[in-house]
């Protein structure tokens, strides 16, 4: 079963409504919905046989006038069959689908509402009830209590209400986290007025495509009980079909191909037309590994009175996202073992600047450049294969958030062995004690502690100082770093920072240092470029621009900083909140 | 973890208790005469009060009940009320049959299912879309009906595998796996679609996950970050939907059994719920649930193996 997620837009069920039906795979499952339903309900108009009435004369009869589709294995005509089974397909298919909603939306409803026992309690059923295999629970139902399919479907119904329960009870803990209930609350709505008014509207969407599915699982359910020779011989049904037809496969295979066609159809285009529903919601689309870097125009002449000892030239960059622009022209230059501090509030597109280097946007980012080369390398239009050679070796990443940023399923020693391992070609043994010494280096008490350990088994602060061991552990020229400190408590970040600033010296990198804080700028940083809404409107030694910032921007940012609290919000109103690859 | 698995093994234990009783009343609250069904309409009063006598079924129902779990609980699952043969000796010649053609089937699935969704998450495009629509079809259509068509197909028509039949492995090993080739192959197909989509769209979260970008920017090549780092994260909830799927699984074979005249345990099942057989349809039941039970059981130790957050705590 896939799990839908819970749409947060009630006002557009009539626009979902319209998209669905603009999707032509779900007109087709209507219509063929609406053919079976009218087949069923105009049965007897159809067809003057009575579909449980056998004449021995008409066993395994060809398809003629009188028996447009023959007679079957004991001599009942198949047409009427077919008819009258599709009605106790839809019958007991939507007796599951009101039964299975009517036990489990209200039960959903209350867990996730109210939770508590009460949600303990139904959510141990549910796994009992989810823990036996429906039909074999329906095989002892029907020997005990009825041969009635009819019946049958109201206790498949039961047994398939943890489904709607589970997506309900989901749907509804989604709603709760949102901070509009508890306004509501606070708002004095009483809580059958909140789950009217909020809650009701998010889960009608996923309940429609939880009902195709429910039903279509009913029906399968039913015809695979009544294939079994369950069910009363008076109640003509697709699976009893299929039963008799498959007696008689080596006679007449053409008796299966009727009720196999009604029944498949039926569960196909009601399983379809959940997915349209789902389709015309929206949902994740994978990210196709496709790199779109090019240069902007023909490579732009080498600027002449550029120092010899620069380690990354950046010029004309640009970002986009569609037809967002989040980085516009930006212009860098890092010289060999200089510090350069990339200042500018979220969403000035600091982060997207420092991941364009290293070519780690995601894919749907346009990037452009007239120049971007590294150590005399022209980055533009590397393959993957060259790139990966410069990544980690040539360039260093440290990242903001350190606890996300360590795969949690191996060990933190493989983490920094693996790439060493690669770039180095280091044996097992060698990398081994390599990053050992590195977390020696990086202020860690215990390496060999922390080298066996899973991420989730040591600190942020820690956590840190293992990216950082693992960022210049292949001794890389340029060190990339994301907001390093953001996520640390203060008493660590400056402890970070010192650790950064030495490693720096000692191995003479170059850095971006990417921050919204003018704390650490001034701790750290040779020269500081200043970006807002995707421009750098100012960039200077660091001395100069705490001396005398020239443009009204960094003034807005030092004040801000100094008067203590860092600079998150926007200080003036943005262009356009663009969300940063870091948040 | 062992008091992880413990925990588990206990909540086990409730699920087959609560599972066995709530079938036994079922089956005693049934209207019928079973006596009177055993011995046909002709037979005499006084024969049928000592056919009765002799299943006990004049006893109250509590202490039918006890009788019952007594034996249960030192292995003893009773015997049939039809044929006298013991419960233990049916589930033993039907078992191996039944749990081929599932494992079998969660085999091809689990190996299906990871390669269908690896690729729908990394091609994307019209791999994406052919896979993701597959899966639709996949999960919808029940297994029987794709086992019908197997069947009819495969089978009868062109006679590439047998229709009908089961060599046990150990009497011929080729004729044992083309025995269960199609059933598996029919079973497999649910729970390959369901799990194919849970591969694609965990591996597609995993691998917008942060630690991704910065495994690549230290420079690992794409095979070993989507293959070691991003599968390896997203097995833990594709492993949950295949054991789920695993129940399903178990359901859908007691059709596929008929559709290929397959001796297990569901149709042992089926026709003891036709003839309304009570001990027998109890014991397929029990064993149903312990086999549940057992399999949810390894794939937590699996879970567990993949999951170090679960394992060390």
């Amino acid at each position: 079963m896939t799990t839908v997620e819970p749409s947060t837009a009630p006002a557009q069920r009539d626009r979902l409504l319209r998209r669905t039906l603009r999707d032509p795979v779900a007109v087709v499952c209507l219509a063929v919905l609406g053919l079976v339903i009218a087949g069923s309900l105009a049965a007897p108009l159809l067809t003057s046989h009575d579909p449980a009435r056998s004449v021995l004369a008409d066993t395994l009869a060809p398809m003629s006038g009188s028996h447009p589709l023959g007679g079957d294995g004991v001599g009942r005509d198949v047409l009427a069959r077919l008819l009258y089974g599709g009605r106790t397909s839809l019958v007991g298919g939507t007796i599951a689908v009101l039964v299975a909603f009517a036990v489990g939306a209200p039960l959903g409803l209350v867990s996730g509402f109210y939770r508590g026992w009460f949600d303990a309690v139904a959510g141990w059923i549910v796994n009992i009830i989810m823990a036996v295999p429906a039909i074999i629970v329906m095989l002892v139902v029907m020997a005990a209590v009825s041969q009635d399919l009819n019946v049958a479907m109201i206790v498949l119904g039961v047994i398939m209400a943890p489904m709607v329960f589970r997506l309900i009870r989901a749907s509804v803990l989604a709603v709760r986290e949102e901070l509009y209930v508890d306004a509501a609350r606070v708002a004095g709505l009483g809580d059958a007025r909140i789950m009217r008014r909020h809650i009701l509207p998010v889960v009608i969407a996923p309940s429609v495509i939880q009902a195709t599915q429910v039903f279509a699982l009913a029906i399968g359910i039913q015809a695979g009980l009544a294939f079994l020779g369950l069910g009363k011989a008076s109640q003509p049904s697709w699976g009893a079909m299929l039963n008799d037809a498959f007696t008689n496969v080596y006679n007449e295979p053409m008796l299966l191909v009727w009720p196999g066609l009604a029944m498949g159809l039926t569960i196909l285009s009601s399983s379809l037309l959940g997915n349209a529903v789902r389709d015309a919601l929206g949902v994740a689309e994978p990210v196709v590994a496709k790199r779109r870097r090019h240069r902007a125009k023909a490579a732009g002449a080498p600027v002449a009175d550029l120092p010899a000892d620069r380690l990354l030239t950046v010029s004309g960059l640009c970002v986009a996202y569609g037809e967002k622009t989040v980085v516009d022209g930006v212009d860098l230059i890092v010289a060999r073992g200089e510090v350069l501090g990339l200042v500018g509030e979220s969403g000035s597109g600091k982060s997207q600047t420092a991941f364009s280097v290293l070519g780690l946007l995601p894919d749907q980012a346009e990037v452009t450049a007239d120049q971007l080369s590294f150590d005399g390398k022209d980055l533009l239009g590397l393959d993957l294969a060259d790139l990966n050679a410069l990544r980690g070796r040539g360039i260093g990443y440290i990242p903001q958030e350190p606890m996300s940023n360590l795969d949690p399923c191996f060990r933190i020693g493989f983490q920094l062995a693996e790439p060493m391992r690669k770039h180095l070609r280091l044996s097992r043994t060698e990398a081994r004690t390599k990053a050992l010494e590195l977390l020696a280096r990086v202020g860690i008490a215990d390496p060999e502690r922390v080298f066996r350990s899973y991420p989730h088994q040591i600190s942020g602060g820690m956590a840190q100082r293992v990216l950082i061991a693992g960022a210049v552990s292949c001794d890389p020229r340029l060190l990339i770093a994301d907001e390093p400190t953001t996520a640390l408590d203060v008493t660590v970040q400056a402890e970070v920072l010192d650790l950064m600033r030495s490693l720096q010296r000692e191995r003479g990198m170059g850095m971006i240092l990417v921050t919204h804080d003018f704390g650490v700028v001034a701790d750290i940083c040779d020269r500081v470029a200043v970006m807002q809404r995707g421009r750098i409107v100012e960039a200077a030694p660091a001395a100069r621009i705490f001396a005398g910032p020239a443009h009204e921007y960094t003034r807005m940012l030092l004040d801000s900083t100094l008067e203590g609290g860092p600079a998150r919000g926007p200080l003036v109103t943005p262009a356009e909140p663009v969300k940063e690859v870091t948040s | 973890m062992l008091a992880f698995l413990f925990r588990r093994l206990a909540a086990g234990a409730v699920l087959v208790v609560v599972v066995a009783t709530t079938t036994f009343l079922l089956l005693s609250l049934t209207g019928t005469d079973v006596a009177r069904n055993i011995l046909g309409e002709t037979a005499t009063q006084s024969a049928v009060t000592a056919k009765r006598h002799e299943l006990g079924l004049d006893q109250p129902l509590v202490e039918r009940y006890w009788h019952w779990a007594e034996h249960a609980l030192q292995g003893n699952l009773g015997s049939s009320w039809f044929t006298g043969e013991p419960v233990n000796q049916s589930l033993t010649d039907t078992l191996p049959v039944t749990l081929s053609i599932v494992l079998a089937g969660m085999l091809v699935a689990a190996v299906l299912s990871v390669t269908l969704g690896t690729a729908a998450a990394l091609r994307g495009g019209w791999v994406d879309r052919v896979v993701q629509f597959a899966a639709v079809l996949g999960t919808a259509v029940p297994s029987f009906l794709i086992a019908l068509v197997l069947a009819v197909t495969l089978a009868v028509q062109l006679g590439w595998l047998p229709a009908t039949g089961y060599v046990a492995l150990g009497d011929s090993p080729g004729d044992w796996l083309r025995s269960i080739t199609l059933p598996a192959l029919s079973l497999a197909v649910a729970a390959t679609a369901a799990t194919a989509m849970q591969v694609r769209g965990a591996l597609i979260d995993v691998l917008r996950a942060d630690f991704v970008r910065t495994l690549r920017a230290r420079g690992l090549t794409t095979r070993s970050v989507v293959f070691r780092h991003a599968l390896r994260n997203a097995a833990p909830p594709a492993l949950t939907v295949l054991a789920l799927q695993f129940i399903g699984l178990i359901g859908g074979a007691v059709v596929v059994e008929k559709v290929f005249g397959l001796p297990g345990i569901g149709t042992l099942a089926n026709s003891a719920a036709v003839r309304g057989d009570a001990p027998v349809l109890l014991g397929t039941v029990v064993v149903t649930v312990v086999i549940v039970v057992a399999v949810n059981l390894l794939l937590d130790i699996a879970y567990g193996w993949l999951n170090p957050k679960v394992r060390i705590s």
